[in-house]
């Protein structure tokens, strides 16, 4: 099983972005569970989201606790929480940034973490681009898709679809691919690690 | 069809299925979603031959649902929590009427204090009202569970809760296969009621009962649940038959040969005491979960033909007697009445609290070391209570408990268990 | 009427309501007769009822729901609040209605009937109407959230309130609908404002007209002509209506059971209760007094208000401010209008 947990604030689509994951995971065959932990969402407060993966159906309904990867919406979420929580060893981060870790102060988790297994991606810019609006949660995945290989970047783009329609998935798509392609290094955009 | 979809849109989905005429719900959380997505589908024309109505209030939603299913039409409605006791007098009258009304209830806490998150406080309330109460699992369950409770409904004239947890099960996306309509036809014939109203043969319904017949009107209320016991098998067969996957029924039973420890539970919670079971039977413990599907009627005998082996019963639930101890564990308790073995009573997830796998291994692990008392709160933070219960003994004026118990954890007092 | 001298006691009596079986509706144009004069009536509600000798309601019922019956063609479901209607005509194990009747609780009359209307439309049985029944408390008081849900909707569904002014089933307790200084037994004639206190009391009809529906109107059972008209009129309508009916009450007004009509004809005459009607929100019609009398003569036969006739500064004061709403209305219906036919 992998368990990812995305953290943001309301209005980033955080919970949008465990849906498209778990819907990504579907359209791969695998089982796949997302939810939100359930707060009196509002605009600009701390969210909190999670997505399972396996291969066999998935029963526990638990937060995760001890995530396989976690996705950073919202930088300055470090100050507030710790977002990095439980996260293994070998495990993956996503960080909505073009900043250096240090500059984030989060070096110290980053040092912790394999080679390749923590990246920033400007996921905030690429949306601006790409959709017109700062909603990060796509291009992240994009990056998601790229630094663990758990879904490809096919299956993000097809989840896009399903949910967003017209100009929107385009967007999104856009955004997905452009923040993939970066993160893999084909792309002349440069990422700060 | 396989689909990945959040729970509540399977429900709407579903229930739009088994042709429902009228439905008509008040929005509370966490049941919105269900009912956005019912009048979605209504509104697009995409179930016909179906009125949906937006009341003021959940009292005026089931009472629309009372008339409507007194003259006839299929109906369906939705609700939690504090709606659920809102429409009580509305509940126990379709009870009363014996009209086979379905609704999803979006289990939720009660308050005061207000709380949103999921518990079983509310189907617990309604729990004598003469409503058939089921209990999902999962999200596939829950949508099966619709398609089975509108027959058997309808083949007792009896209403039925279908409980789902709220937030974990009902904004939760999962893979669900959603059964096609043709399937579904096959499944559930067309309404045919057992009273009506109709010009062509007028019947006056809801008349009062005096003392000489409401005796017997009340015990075959009892005659009615005690059928159920059969019928909700007989209907989970056929659903197996029919569209080949379990579904419902009375009991779920999961590793229970040689148990020697067994935990009973209801709802989405199985699944989580599933994993431990795994984990600890992996580790060589005989240990095994029983879920509950079917509340009321309460299945004494099932139970007590699955738990009589087991050295100790843990009965885990989301809601609690007040001063008393559990509910559920009590019900189960009067089904073992006679058997050798000793039944504990955890309380757990209140109000929303996570239940936890390192949790329930620790829980389970006590039980089995003698370590657990007969009634247990589950991660309950012992000195953020006695603080309040110094502060009630220091002064009579020390405060509304809810408000002084938050100031506690924004204080950083003591780390919430959340 | 030839050979008096033949007739019975009981037949030598004196007729003056023109919707009886008898002499006056046989002068009457066919299509001026009322509905109970017409053999072909639905009586549904029958005989064997077990409402009190004089009972306005039981009267005004009858009147109200045959007519809303043929103007259905007798497709007509009924669908009726916890109170009196509800008790005297179902006493288990019988029944005296003769259509679909439905009773579920005391708040929820209108929404039951919203469900019932919602059925019909779903089955495509929109020629089957329905009407929703509730005395004052349910219409007034517990029921109005449901009430006023239902007309926002604008649902097809005739309300009717039997307005006897207090909680009667129950043992004449005091309702949003009690007129101001009336005894009820939480009203009692004692202290310093004695009966139901004055700034009190919602007005229904006007509250009704405030939604907008289709058609409000005001009926008396002292004008029973005027009370079918009334129903058969919102019958032609679809969406939510809502007719108000005055139904004394002898047992909880203390008035004597022969006086139902008569009191009812006062109160109609002093102009505390108006006849109206409206549509959409504006009132379009009147029934203008053609005898006006003080309210003193109209409170006077009701032990409910006898406190008011001490002879002491309370009482003069109470019966000029009830005078005074009596005015209002007259001016507010325009009711005093000169050389104005008063008959259909």
């Amino acid at each position: 099983m992998f368990q990812i947990r995305l953290h943001g604030r309301g209005g980033q689509g955080v919970v949008t972005a465990a849906e498209l994951l778990s819907i990504a995971a579907f359209i791969e065959g695998r089982h796949a569970q997302a939810f939100p932990s359930f707060g009196s969402e509002r605009t600009g407060a701390p969210v909190v989201s999670y997505c399972r993966i396996d291969d066999r159906e998935i029963r526990s309904r638990e937060p995760i606790m001890e995530p396989d990867a976690v996705i950073v919406q919202d930088p300055t979420l470090f100050h507030a929480l710790d977002v990095f929580s439980g996260l293994r060893s070998d495990g993956f981060a996503l960080v909505n940034s073009t900043k250096s870790f240090a500059a984030l102060g989060i070096e110290g988790v980053a040092d912790q973490l394999p080679e390749g297994h923590i990246r920033g991606v400007g996921a905030t810019e690429l949306a601006r681009l790409h959709v017109g609006r700062p909603v990060p949660n796509a291009a992240l995945l994009g990056g998601f898709a790229a630094v663990t290989g758990q879904i490809s970047i096919a299956s993000v783009e097809q989840a896009i679809s399903k949910k967003f329609a017209g100009k929107i998935a385009a967007g999104n798509i856009a955004a997905a691919q452009a923040a993939y392609q970066a993160a893999i290094g084909h792309a002349e955009e440069k990422v700060h690690a | 069809m396989l689909k990945q979809i959040e729970g509540s849109h399977a429900v709407a989905e579903t229930v739009a299925l088994c042709r429902p005429e009228v439905i008509c719900a008040y929005p509370i959380s966490p049941q919105t979603h269900i009912v956005e997505a019912c009048g979605e589908l209504v509104k697009s024309g995409q179930l016909e031959n179906c009125e949906f109505l937006n009341v003021e209030s959940e009292f005026a939603a089931l009472s629309v649902g009372i008339g409507s299913s007194a003259a006839g039409a299929r109906t369906y409605t939705a609700t939690a929590s504090q709606g659920l006791l809102f429409m009580a007098e509305a509940v126990y009258n379709a009870a009363g009427l014996g009209l086979p009304i379905v609704m999803t209830l979006a289990n939720r806490a009660i308050g005061a204090p207000i709380n949103i998150w999921n518990d079983h406080t509310d189907a617990m309330a309604m729990r004598d009202s003469g409503w058939i109460q089921l209990f999902a699992e999962t999200n596939q369950e829950a949508a099966d569970l619709h398609v089975q409770a509108f027959k058997i409904a309808e083949r007792l004239s009896c209403p039925v809760m279908v409980c789902m947890d709220g937030f974990i099960l009902t904004h939760a996306y999962e893979r669900v296969d959603i059964p096609d309509q043709a399937t579904v036809d096959a499944f559930l014939p067309p309404f045919e009621p057992r009273q009506v109203m109709d010009p062509a043969k007028p019947y006056s319904i809801g008349a009062m009962v005096g003392p000489e017949a409401f005796t017997e009107v009340r015990y075959l209320a009892h005659e009615k649940q005690l059928q159920a016991l059969e019928v909700i098998p007989e209907v989970a067969g056929e659903f197996q038959t029919v569209f080949g996957r379990e579904a419902g029924g009375l009991i779920h039973e999961y590793r229970l040969e040689d148990a020697e420890t067994i935990v009973v539970t209801m709802g989405s919670v199985a699944g989580t005491v599933k994993d431990v079971v795994d984990t600890m039977r992996e580790a060589g413990v005989a240990i095994g979960v029983v879920s509950i599907c079917s509340f009321r009627p309460f299945p004494s005998a099932a139970l007590r033909r699955v738990l009589s082996g087991a050295q100790r019963i843990l009965v885990l639930e989301k809601g609690f007697a007040v001063g008393f101890g559990g509910i559920v564990a009590t019900n189960v308790r009067m089904a073992l009445q006679g058997v050798d073995t000793h039944v504990h009573t955890v309380i757990a997830g209140l109000g929303g609290r996570s239940i936890t796998q390192p949790s329930l291994h620790g829980l389970f692990a006590s039980a089995i070391a003698g370590e657990l008392e007969d009634l247990h709160f589950l991660d309950l933070n012992r000195e953020m209570v006695e603080r309040e219960l110094a502060r009630q003994r220091e002064s009579i004026t020390s405060g509304p408990i809810a408000e002084n118990l938050i100031r506690d954890i924004a204080r950083g007092g003591d780390a919430a268990r959340a | 009427m030839s050979q008096i001298d033949e007739f019975t006691p009981e037949q030598k009596v004196k007729f003056y309501q023109k919707g009886t079986f008898t002499v006056g509706n046989r002068l009457v144009d066919p299509e001026n007769r009322g509905v109970q004069a017409s053999m072909d009536r639905s009586n549904a509600i029958t005989s064997g009822h077990r409402a009190c000798q004089g009972c306005g309601e039981a009267l005004g019922a009858r009147y109200a729901i045959d007519a809303a019956m043929r103007a259905a063609n007798g497709k007509l479901m009924a669908v009726n609040a916890t109170g009196c209607l509800e008790v005297f005509t179902t006493p288990y194990p019988e029944t005296s209605w003769q259509i679909p009747w439905l009773h579920s609780l005391f708040g929820n009359a209108p929404a039951v009937a919203t469900g019932v209307a919602a059925a019909m439309r779903a089955k495509g049985r929109e020629d089957t109407r329905v009407v929703a029944q509730g005395g004052d408390g349910s219409t007034v008081d517990i029921g109005f959230g449901c009430l006023s849900g239902m007309f926002e909707r604008n649902d097809d569904v005739l309300y009717i309130c039997y307005d006897n002014e207090a909680y009667m089933n129950t043992g004449v307790q005091r309702s949003g609908a009690t007129p101001p200084t009336a005894r009820t037994a939480t009203t009692m004639p004692l202290g310093d404002s004695p009966g139901n206190v004055f700034g009190t009391g919602k007005n229904l009809p006007l509250i009704a007209m405030a939604h907008r529906i289709p058609y409000v109107a005001t009926a008396a059972v002292s004008d029973l002509h005027d009370l079918e008209r009334k129903v058969t009129k919102a019958m032609e309508y679809r969406g939510a209506r809502y007719i108000h009916i005055y139904v004394p009450c002898p047992l909880g007004w203390g008035t004597k059971s022969a006086d139902t009509i008569h009191i009812s004809r006062l109160v109609t005459r002093c102009g505390l209760f108006p006849l109206f009607e409206a549509e959409g929100g504006r009132v379009t019609a009147s029934v203008p007094i053609r005898q006006q009398v003080p309210v003193e003569e109209y409170l006077k036969p009701q032990r409910r208000f006898a406190h008011l006739f001490k002879g002491d500064e309370y009482g003069r004061q109470s019966i000029a401010r009830l005078q005074a709403m009596a005015d209002e209305n007259i001016r507010q219906f325009n009711l005093l209008r000169e050389h104005e036919e008063t008959l259909p």
